[in-house]
């Protein structure tokens, strides 16, 4: 019974009939009814591998920040530096409580348009960002008054989908007619037109492979995924979106990332900018100079059993020393690993770590993170 | 529309048993494997092993979950298939063909309590 009720509490995203006619198997995630699969996780896996797939990821938050303060406000709550992002670029961070652990982690746009910034959040903290950042705009530390910016969720007026993959460039100029995207640097966007609605094209994305993230209004967000899909265009769920990331060292919120797990903690400290002040900070410098008291590491075992989440990291006396927070036997490198959060002491590259799998310990080592070389453009 | 034989049994957990003399041999139905998608690992046990109706033995995974394998009888593990860990994609292919384990039962009225054919097809909708 419970679970027909949350089937019919979940949201739909624009391209929710569209998933159903292709037969995609549908689950709830982050209150949004999402396609798993349309056929094999491997087979999507590898068609943005080896060439390009498409993502409904409208799920996603859009939250705009307006204002005379936008750029010192988005500075504060955000840890990356954004006081030298340019127009048309983007540049990816976190927000933090002031202990330290995880609001969320999002993708910072700076806009073409003045003292404007879109701030891409994660769909299952669409809510939370939101009321965090309207809490926080009321009270500038500097200057005791509320900042002069505003702070608009958005996200229920705008789609996504992700062209992911090395012919992704080609689709999005032959396909889409969007020639604009072919001469993007990894980690900018343009600004465009489509039906006289705003559509943004950034090169961005979540796989480790070139490719794009496209913004604009439902029902231009339709007509895009089916060009792309009478093109060729192989449909990917949430299924090889997980293993995609997983394989290119990125974390997930949630799993990798969370109220309890830092980006100190998670290995991420290269999007934290100490040497300016953002809400969190005495908490990173804290945990920088006496160390975290667990560390995500990547850890590789010696068999084709899969370590999944939640299984303890074991030294080979049986001693627990953390829990795999993300774990596959890697499509494209048929090897079985996982990230997990271990004890600092045990987070050195090539420590001797077990893992339990049901009845048996599997001997692995700690490798690094980013299992797969990524495809990025330069 | 999944595949299912006639004159095996079936469990709600969607194994199937063969029944040769006192030997049970133990696979999951074809409807199973469509459900977990392809499969990349078999986890079974060793032979010698003693199994309890009902109770979990091993596991099959998928890219995306694992999926518990329950015994529809008690026994000793006989016979494991070498072939699933080399090639656990088999049960994908065939999943009647590549049985899993084989159990020599130490109490074959478990049998009774077992689905037919008919009543596991209508179980699995089909």
């Amino acid at each position: 019974m419970s679970e027909i009720a949350n089937n019919e509490a979940a949201k739909k995203t624009c391209l929710h009939d569209r998933h159903v006619a292709l037969g995609a198997k549908m689950s709830p995630f982050a209150g949004f009814d999402m396609p798993i699969q349309y056929g094999s996780i491997a087979a999507e896996h590898n068609a943005v591998r080896g060439a390009v797939g498409m993502f409904d990821v409208s799920h996603m938050g859009e939250i705009f920040v307006e204002g005379p303060d936008a750029c010192e406000f988005v500075n504060y709550v955000f840890t990356n530096d954004i006081r030298n992002l340019e127009p048309g670029k983007v540049l990816y961070g976190m927000m933090l409580y002031p202990d330290g652990g995880t609001v969320d982690d999002l993708l910072v746009y700076r806009e073409f348009a003045e003292n404007a910034y879109l701030l891409v959040v994660n769909a299952a903290n669409i809510e939370k960002d939101y009321e965090w950042l309207c809490a926080r705009v009321k009270d500038n530390p500097r200057t005791g008054k509320p900042f002069g910016c505003t702070v608009r969720n958005e996200s229920e007026a705008w789609g996504q989908i992700a062209v992911q993959g090395p012919e992704s460039e080609k689709k999005l100029v032959e396909v889409l007619g969007l020639g604009g995207a072919a001469s993007l640097e990894f980690y900018s966007f343009y600004d465009g037109q489509w039906n006289g609605k705003r559509l943004i094209v950034s090169r961005t994305g979540y796989t480790g492979e070139d490719g794009f993230e496209i913004y604009s209004a439902p029902e231009n967000i339709c007509e895009i995924w089916d060009r792309l899909h009478e093109a060729g265009v192989t449909p990917c769920g949430l299924g090889c979106r997980d293993t995609l990331r997983f394989e290119a060292g990125l974390p997930l919120y949630g799993d990798e990332l969370s109220e309890k797990i830092s980006p100190i903690m998670a290995g991420l400290g290269i999007f934290c900018k100490l040497d300016k002040d953002f809400i969190g900070r005495d908490a990173l410098v804290r945990q920088k100079e006496q160390g975290t008291e667990y560390k995500l590491v990547g850890i590789e075992i010696e068999d084709k059993a899969i370590p999944r989440a939640g299984y303890p990291v074991e030294l080979a006396d049986g001693t627990e020393v953390g829990v795999v927070t993300t774990g596959y036997h890697s499509i494209s490198l048929d090897r079985s690993i996982c990230f997990a959060l271990v004890r600092r002491e045990y987070a050195a590259l090539d420590t001797r770590l077990d893992i339990r799998i049901r009845r048996k310990t599997f001997p692995g080592k700690v490798v690094k993170k980013r299992f797969y070389k990524t495809n990025y453009k330069k | 529309m999944s595949k299912i034989v006639e004159g095996l049994k079936y469990s709600e957990s969607h194994e199937w048993v063969k029944v040769e003399g006192g030997i049970a041999v133990i696979g999951v139905s074809d409807y199973a494997q469509k459900e977990m998608g392809d499969i990349t690992y078999v986890d079974v046990p060793e032979p010698g092993d003693t199994v309890e109706k009902g109770v979990e033995f091993g596991a099959l995974e998928s890219v995306k979950a694992s999926s518990d394998l329950f015994s529809p009888v008690s026994g000793t593990v006989t016979e494991v298939n070498e072939a699933l860990c080399d090639a656990p994609e088999l049960i994908n292919e065939d999943a009647f063909a590549n049985w899993i384990i084989k159990v020599e039962m130490s109490d074959p009225s478990e049998l009774d309590a077992l689905m037919d054919a008919a009543a596991y097809s209508e179980l699995v909708g089909e």
